[in-house]
């Protein structure tokens, strides 16, 4: 063991207070994080690097003995990412230790200014390993929030809704690219199997643009439909839209196309033989009537 | 030999294929079914792929190949029960089989089947009517 890490195991109590009181004036996001829960995390953070086996050393940052203090760091800045920390406040966390470390060092070299400098240098190397791995982990951290977000936001830009019995729509909304397509593609196969659905209503008013590859994906959708014993109804084509699908030379032709959804819906009732018809007021007054006597 | 059963039910034939389709069984079911067309006069044929997890082009072009030789005998075809990764997969192959009629399920399929034989034979009576006039 280093003549520094013994340094630091004698004087543990001493650094930790230092580094606490730094932090404090260090870590600007009170609204994020108590001080209390600082201190906690710089109390089992140092005695981590304490508590290390006695071979190992501080030049040696990819030995196996850092691995718990790694494990933690991670762990720590994967929290602090989600919490909303940028990156340079979670590296302060951990930078703010050296002043403490430095002025132990020196201590231990007594005067020799050789051995302090030594000492410095290599606990200030550590330290911005230390650093840089957190940076490091929170950036994984980062990614793994933004791919869930990426995948919830997936699961919501996609709702299948019941309209009736026996059909279904898929109110589109946003732009519409290959993986999004694929993932509308089967939410909409298998909600027709789940509700025995005849007629899907596919509507995008919501769409911006329609190009080549996202009509591609539409006709792929409705012929696999076709081919389930679902019928596929296409609405909310916007006159943009219309001129785009045009002059692209999409052929819509063997699909049904309503420019609303509720002309949509309409012609899906009327197809499963069913009919919306207007209540007779004279039945409503009637029974108001008869309320009142 | 392995074969993939056909049951009368009136002037239906039924067909469930609840195994593996292969190349091989696909062409016997093609033999045997038409053969049982014209056997028994059969006005309409359902065939159940529900239980069908793999479906490959040759599958595809054999049941439009069904289709259209059950029409030449005279008789409807629908094809019911088609899963999502099926049709899905179909699709990418770039098969959209125009000629097959398709329903959800059973049930769908013989009504459709019924309306489809029902309009036929008014059809047939107006022309049979027609031609004594």
């Amino acid at each position: 063991m280093s003549k520094l890490l013994s340094a630091i195991q004698q004087n543990q109590e001493s650094v930790l207070n230092d580094w606490v009181q730094r932090l404090k004036t260090a870590t600007r996001r009170r609204d994020l994080i108590g001080s209390r829960e600082l201190e906690v995390e710089a109390a089992e953070l140092l005695s981590a690097i304490v508590n290390v086996p006695p071979s190992t050393t501080l030049e040696d940052f990819n030995g196996a003995g850092w691995e718990p203090l790694k494990e933690m760091l991670a762990n720590l800045s994967i929290s602090r990412a989600s919490l909303g920390f940028t990156p340079s406040e979670t590296a302060v966390f951990v930078v703010s230790i050296k002043p403490s470390l430095f002025s132990l060092a020196r201590q231990s070299a007594g005067g020799n200014t050789d051995e302090a400098f030594e000492e410095i240098s290599v606990a200030n190397e550590f330290v911005d390993k230390l650093a840089l791995f957190t940076t490091d982990s929170y950036i994984h951290g980062r990614d793994q929030v933004i791919t869930r977000q990426q995948e919830e936001m997936l699961e919501l830009s996609t709702p299948v809704v019941t309209l009736w019995d026996g059909i279904v729509a898929l109110p589109l909304i946003g732009t519409l690219d290959s993986a999004r397509t694929q993932v509308v593609m089967e939410s909409l196969l298998q909600a027709i199997v789940s509700t025995n659905s005849r007629f899907a209503i596919i509507d995008i008013t919501g769409v911006p643009t329609v190009d080549t590859l996202v009509a591609q994906h539409l006709l792929k959708t409705i012929t696999a439909a076709r081919l389930m014993g679902a019928e596929c109804i296409l609405s909310g084509i916007r006159p943009q839209i219309a001129q785009t699908i045009v002059h692209l030379g999409i052929n819509l032709e063997d699909v049904i196309t309503k420019s609303k959804l509720s002309d949509a819906f309409r012609l899906a009732l009327e197809r499963s033989g069913r009919k919306v018809v207007r209540m007779e007021k004279t039945t409503e007054s009637s029974l108001t009537n008869s309320r009142g006597i | 030999m392995e074969r993939i059963p056909i049951l009368r039910m009136g002037n239906y034939l039924l067909v469930t294929i609840q195994v593996d389709m292969h190349d091989k069984l696909a062409l016997t079911l093609q033999d045997d079914l038409t053969n049982r067309i014209s056997e028994v006069s059969a006005k309409g044929v359902l065939i159940d792929i529900s239980s069908l997890e793999i479906v490959d082009s040759f599958i595809g072009r054999t049941l439009a190949n069904i289709a259209s030789m059950a029409k030449v005998l005279d008789a409807e075809t629908v094809v019911v029960g088609m899963q999502p990764a099926v049709a899905i997969t179909l699709v990418e192959l770039g098969m959209s089989l125009p000629g097959i009629r398709t329903a959800l399920n059973v049930e769908s399929g013989m009504e459709y089947l019924r309306d489809a034989v029902a309009n036929h034979e008014e059809r047939d009576d107006f022309y049979g009517d027609s031609t004594e006039d």
